[in-house]
């Protein structure tokens, strides 16, 4: 009688649940999953060897790069290491600022999960409900920044430039007439927060939606809960953060535990789960949407109450203004070195972290005094939640895998870097 | 009927019978592909409206020619042979899922009088039908050489065998009701004078909803799609397919899913039977029920998540099986008492 021999399968780089460009070599037992075994780096870019040959501005635009659903909270992690660093000051205005779109970047980020996680348990619907709030967001990012994705937004020391008075309108086109087209820029004609303002307020009901497709959904049930579960010991032993550990009981948030920017000033709940199921983890990051609406509400509030400074005064870090660059020698002299060198990080070395949509998110920089980074190395969350792969599918079966893939939020540009 | 066909029927004598049969079989194939290319079109408008898309508007007003446009495509195309397979098995396999998705139609009776062949056993011979398909699917699965495909295959070999049995039992009950095989007599055993009421899918409420649900997952349409399961394992047994294979795939598919359609109308919903009394019946009523079924089909792709393979035995083993046996016994003993209405 032939030996009965367990089946390989090559799954990945290239299937439509891979999230990218995972490749799992999975050996199977029927359909039962024996051992999974992930290779990583076929999205590797090189962004840490990359940075050391740029000056520290000129770095930035690459940490969007790299967990290209959720840019700006990857630039925070980095502009708050050089802050660290040079020991510069930043102004309130600009901590909020901060804040509110890190908020609205776990929203975009965890919008993109759960359309994602939906389609690949096979809900299609789900995936363009989110894609329709993306949008708006998006519009945010565009209006502060000019790009609807990477944004390049937040500077060491602050953000590039205060909130802008106007949003972009849309315009007549072949598809949509000046009537559709007066509709669809009702809410854009005051400023940026008027334009958040408004969304905060319908997106809840746009949560309910999402949740009225699956929360109660009985095929949803049977397809995540119990799948990947994961216990708190083996959670933390394993380094994994973010949603995932919330998912698994631990109560640990580095907005709460270790408050960075404003957000000790900001009221929110932090969502823990109960078995460390996938529809735990999917229950967490619902919620979490929910608090994230929450405190950009707040955002807007004293944001609106509170005019200032948004970048700092520090001109060895940031441009000085056009006028005084043009009736100061001293700023001219500023300007000049910032334009033709880049900043000076003083010598040392210095980590910074950041609640990041899918967990902790690091920065590790060491600076020789030059005006470029000696070493920066990225800590991504993914990274530490993609090697727990092996242990949570093993015993499930092959559309739970990609069940566990989706749970897991893995994105390949941080996790190739 | 159609006497002016006599002469020519005198002028062919016995090579008429074969021509005509010839001729009735594509009056009703030809209709038939045209609905499935349309249908193609129906469910990617309707789902595009449930996502709050627009769905295909480029091609011809509204979209309309999207269908041709899509079929010169996929007759365009080059048909990939993978070099590990097995040539012969390959190249049968679609034409071995399509055929029997046609030739169920034999028996489906449109309304009083328009059905190619009246036969009894018009309910057996679709069962043996509907049975056949699934060996194009494992063949196609097999023959490709490719891990991916030979898992779906094994996925649809397992749950279209488990599905046709609750189906079957489904329609026992049906065919106790109307003491009869032949699909038109199960229509007339659902006249009376209380429209709708009269309808199978009163007394057999249950059964119509195994039914229907045995349907879906016996087209391998959503939420039961395992078979090609586009998340997990791509396209599942037709992965390999390109071109034309393909499309017979596709073909046999959704003329599946109409005849399902058909076939729930017939034995639940009264077929050309009208609702109400005092309106006619005609065969209009027919395609509005069949379009209502097909809508079904399209909303259940649109809101559901996919089951897992193992749960979606499950539910045919342990869920539907045992309902349906219990509601033979209840029928039958129903039948026994004065209470038995239709």
């Amino acid at each position: 009688m032939p030996e009965i021999k367990n089946y390989t399968m090559n799954f990945g780089p290239q299937h439509p649940s891979a999230h990218g460009v995972l490749r799992l070599v999975l050996e199977l037992d029927g359909e039962v999953i024996v051992r999974a075994d992930p290779h990583i780096g076929l999205l590797h870019r090189g962004t840490e060897k990359l940075a050391e040959h740029k000056t520290f501005l000129q770095a930035l635009p690459y940490m969007d790069r790299l967990d290209y659903v959720s840019m700006l909270c990857n630039e925070h992690a980095y502009v708050q290491a050089i802050e660290k660093l040079a020991g510069i000051e930043v102004p309130l205005r600009a901590q909020y600022i901060r804040v509110m779109f890190d908020e609205i970047t776990r929203i975009l980020n965890h919008l993109m999960w759960l359309g994602a996680h939906g389609l690949d348990i096979g809900a299609m619907t789900v995936f363009l409900y989110c894609f329709r709030e993306r949008e708006d967001l998006m519009d945010a990012y565009e209006a502060v920044s000019g790009a609807r994705m990477h944004a390049a937004y937040y500077r060491p020391g602050g953000v590039y430039r205060d909130l802008p008075e106007t949003m972009p309108q849309y315009e007549a086109s072949k598809i949509h007439n000046a009537a559709a087209v007066k509709r669809m820029n009702e809410n854009r004609q005051g400023s940026l927060l008027d334009f958040l303002e408004d969304f905060t307020r319908r997106f809840p009901t746009y949560v309910d939606e999402y949740e009225t497709l699956l929360t109660d959904n009985r095929i949803w049930k049977q397809r995540t809960v119990g799948i990947g579960v994961l216990t708190p010991e083996r959670a933390l032993a394993l380094g994994i953060t973010g949603p995932m550990l919330r998912g698994s009981g631990v109560e640990w948030d580095l907005r709460k535990k270790q408050p960075y920017a404003a957000y000790d000033k900001v009221d929110f709940d932090i969502p823990v789960g109960v078995n460390g199921d996938s529809y735990d983890r999917y229950l967490v990051r619902v919620e979490e949407m929910r608090q994230s609406n929450r405190i950009i509400k707040q955002c807007i509030s004293w944001l609106r109450q509170n005019p200032g400074p948004v970048i700092t005064t520090n001109h060895k870090f940031a441009p000085p203004g056009r006028e005084s660059m043009k009736q100061n020698m001293e700023e001219l002299i500023h300007h000049f070195k910032l334009f033709t060198e880049g900043m000076h990080v003083p010598e040392g070395e210095a980590y910074s972290v950041v609640e990041h949509p899918k967990g902790e998110f690091g920065i590790y920089l060491v600076s020789d005094g030059a005006n470029k980074p000696y070493r920066l190395k990225i800590r991504a969350p993914g990274f530490a939640n993609l090697s727990s792969l092996d242990e949570m599918v093993r015993g499930h079966m092959i559309a739970d895998v990609v069940t566990i893939i989706g749970t897991q939020d893995i994105v390949f540009g941080e996790i190739d870097r | 009927m159609m006497e002016w066909l006599l002469p020519i029927q005198n002028l062919l004598g016995p090579a008429w019978l074969p021509i005509w049969t010839a001729v009735k079989i594509m009056v009703i194939v030809g209709p038939l592909m045209g609905a499935v290319a349309y249908l193609t079109l129906a469910e990617r408008k309707v789902i595009g409206w449930m996502q709050i898309r627009i769905g295909p508007n480029r091609v011809g007003p509204f979209g309309l020619l999207q269908p041709l446009a899509d079929g010169i495509k996929l007759l365009m195309k080059e048909i990939i042979i993978p070099s590990g397979s097995n040539k012969f098995l390959f190249v049968i396999a679609p034409v071995m899922v399509l055929m029997p998705a046609l030739a169920a139609w034999a028996v489906v009776p449109f309304n009083a009088e328009l059905v190619l062949a009246d036969v009894n056993a018009g309910l057996l011979y679709i069962l043996a039908m509907t049975s056949l398909g699934v060996y194009g699917v494992i063949i196609a699965g097999w023959a490709s050489n490719s891990k991916y495909a030979f898992l779906g295959a094994l996925r649809s070999a397992a749950q279209i065998v488990s599905y046709e049995i609750a189906m079957g039992f489904a329609l026992v009950t049906v065919l106790m009701a109307a003491q009869s095989l032949n699909l038109g007599e199960i229509v007339r055993g659902q006249q009376g004078s209380y429209g709708m009421l009269n309808w199978y899918i009163i007394p057999l409420f249950p059964m119509f909803l195994v039914y229907l649900i045995s349907g879906v997952a016996e087209t391998n349409r959503a939420p039961f799609d395992v078979a090609e399961g586009e998340s997990e394992i791509v396209a599942g047994f037709h992965v390999e397919y390109s071109g034309m294979a393909f499309a017979l795939f596709f073909l046999g598919e959704y003329a599946n899913m109409i005849l399902v359609a058909f076939l729930t109308s017939i034995m639940f919903l009264g077929g050309w039977l009208s609702p109400v009394s005092f309106l006619p019946d005609s065969i209009a009523w027919m395609f509005a029920k069949v379009a209502f079924v097909l809508f079904l089909f399209l909303w259940f792709r649109a809101t559901f998540p996919r089951y897992r393979y193992d749960q979606l035995m499950r539910l045919g083993w342990k869920v539907f099986i045992p309902i349906t046996i219990v509601w033979v016994v209840v029928v039958g003993g129903w039948m026994q008492t004065p209470y038995w209405l239709w």
